[in-house]
């Protein structure tokens, strides 16, 4: 018997990287998954979301693991249309049991900003990655306690979230701070949803082999400025870890083999907090 | 002799053990605290210890220390002890608080450093070190607090940045300084209803005669790798004494009455980074 049998889980930035590693991940340990993303471009940000197309992938790699897949297109930072996704999701599936919040953003910008520019990257960033946090927990904690079995949340923050390199302008410093601010979630909701056996935890990925780490505006960054990118090298010997690397956490914390973990920070980052 | 009732200052009048007195920091923060009206009973072992790599102070530091207090027109008490042993701590703060009247805080300063890479790091160094830093932190406690459990006071230990983060190349010391965190936590609990305090302040690097070279060897050949993890944010190389003393000060002076249980970085940002 797998760890995840029987069990529904929630994922949203499901089309690619660190979600759709996710997704196929949980469903191959017995996970149906309702899936959401935005499939569109957030104009302030530096380098493309996902497609529809790679949604539609996503949904057949779960296939692939004999699972089903309630997949939708839904903005995090849209409160409703979250909750429409979801309701949807559960109706089709029968029940929910984790939720990973995992979509993010990082529009880093490699130039001088306007003003009017950088809040909009800073809105853009803390909507999507902290706001956006909060939409999916909210929408799915009314299920989690309905269903009575418990529950586990994932939250998907950063090494970002635990010390202070953000930079200064808004959107470096909205990332450092949405991250950060998903800690403060994560704790507070921990403690609130205790006595509903509902664990919520945070994982702390280091830098991840993803569009949003391996895109030309970051690539540039690194290369223009060795100082920054020796200090922020990880300990260990690895340059960037793959996605699975983080669903193994994920899947840890989501199975009965975390059923005690509840509050933890967990950085999957090769030693870099701890440097730090 | 200057009368009790025309003492000035943010520390006015309190009685204030400080151990590792004789010189380094510990001299600092006797002198800055008897700036503030404060008296002291001033500790240091004033003998070499084998396997330091650096000598450790005289009986004519100490008594320069003192001499420094008493320019405060301050009293001092000096009384030579080793604070790994915890009837002599307890014998020199009861004849030191005799001498004085009374006590009103401690300031648990007095350690040692041993470097080295993991393969040259030996069991009699993790003992030394613990002994120095943990156990005669909690020596210095033991010795201070039968004094102060009928009318509060405040307890500094004096830990380290390398008691918030993983200090490498120091893994003895960076761990009893980790330690020290935790012993003040749990008191900081404990004494609370009583009205001490139980803090910790994290220096960044200090100019002092705590210097192993070693380290700097270490840092600057085979493992320049880790020498980032020892820059500070601020653009500063080391502290001055002082810097540190000030927040010793702050902690044993009533403006940090209602503090307890804090981690008071003076680390020019090197744990942040």
């Amino acid at each position: 018997m797998a760890r995840l049998d029987g069990k529904v889980a929630f994922i949203t930035g499901v089309a690619r990287g660190q979600g759709r590693s996710h997704a196929v991940r949980l469903a191959s340990e017995g996970a149906d998954i309702i899936g959401v993303d935005i499939c569109a471009d957030i104009p302030c940000n530096g380098y493309p979301m996902a497609t529809p197309e790679e949604l539609a992938e996503t949904v057949k790699l779960v296939e692939a693991q004999d699972r089903r897949m309630a997949s939708a297109v839904a903005d995090v930072r849209d409160f409703r249309q979250l909750k429409l996704a979801l309701d949807a999701g559960v109706a089709e599936l029968g029940r929910l049991d984790i939720v990973c919040a995992n979509a993010g953003i990082a529009p880093m910008s490699f130039r001088e900003l306007t003003i009017d520019e950088e809040l909009e990257q800073w809105d853009a960033v803390v909507g999507v990655n902290l706001t956006g946090a909060f939409n999916a927990t909210r929408a799915a904690i009314p299920h989690l306690i309905e269903g009575g079995r418990g529950g586990a949340i994932i939250l998907t923050s950063s090494t970002a979230g635990l010390v202070g390199f953000g930079g200064m302008q808004g959107s470096g410093l909205g990332y450092a701070a949405s991250k950060h601010g998903v800690v403060g979630l994560m704790r507070s909701l921990a403690n609130a949803l205790a006595p509903h056996s509902i664990r919520v935890n945070t994982v702390h990925p280091t830098a991840v082999r993803t569009m949003m780490a391996v895109n030309p505006g970051m690539t540039e960054f690194l290369q223009n400025n060795p100082d920054g990118g020796a200090h922020l090298r990880n300990p260990m010997p690895i340059d960037m870890l793959e996605p699975g690397d983080i669903s193994n956490a994920v899947a840890f914390l989501a199975s009965d083999e975390a059923k005690w973990i509840t509050g933890v920070t967990l950085p999957v980052d090769a030693g870099f907090v701890n440097k730090l | 002799m200057t009368g009790v009732s025309e003492v000035r200052g943010r520390v006015a009048g309190k009685r204030v053990l400080v151990t590792g007195a004789a010189r380094g920091m510990g001299r600092s923060h006797a002198v800055r605290l008897a700036e503030e009206g404060a008296d002291l009973i001033l500790v240091d072992l004033c003998e070499p210890l084998p396997g330091l790599e650096y000598p450790l102070s005289s009986r004519e530091d100490l008594e320069e220390t003192a001499e420094l207090v008493r320019k405060q027109r301050r009293r001092a008490v000096t009384r030579v002890a080793d604070v790994r042993d915890a009837d002599a701590m307890r014998a020199a703060v009861a004849e030191g608080v005799a001498e004085l009247g009374g006590l009103d805080a401690s300031v648990a300063n007095a350690g040692v450093i041993t470097a080295g890479t993991w393969d040259t790091t030996t069991p009699e160094q993790w003992r030394l070190v613990l002994d120095v830093n943990l156990i005669g932190s909690w020596n210095t406690c033991a010795a201070a607090l039968p004094h102060l459990v009928d009318h509060g006071g405040s307890l500094v230990n004096i830990s380290s940045a390398a008691g918030i983060k993983g200090s490498p190349l120091t893994t003895p010391y960076t761990a009893s300084k980790h330690g020290v965190v935790g012993m003040s936590l749990a008191l900081a609990n404990e004494l609370a209803a009583r009205n001490i305090r139980v803090n910790t302040v994290h220096p960044t690097g200090v100019a002092t005669g705590m210097a192993p070279m070693s380290l700097h060897g270490v840092l600057s050949g085979p493992r320049a790798d880790l020498g980032p993890i020892y820059q500070n944010a601020l653009p500063v190389q080391v502290v001055d004494a002082t810097d540190v003393s000030n927040a010793v000060l702050f902690l044993v002076s009533d403006e940090s009455r209602h503090v307890t249980g804090l981690q008071f970085k003076v680390d020019a940002g090197v744990t942040i980074r």
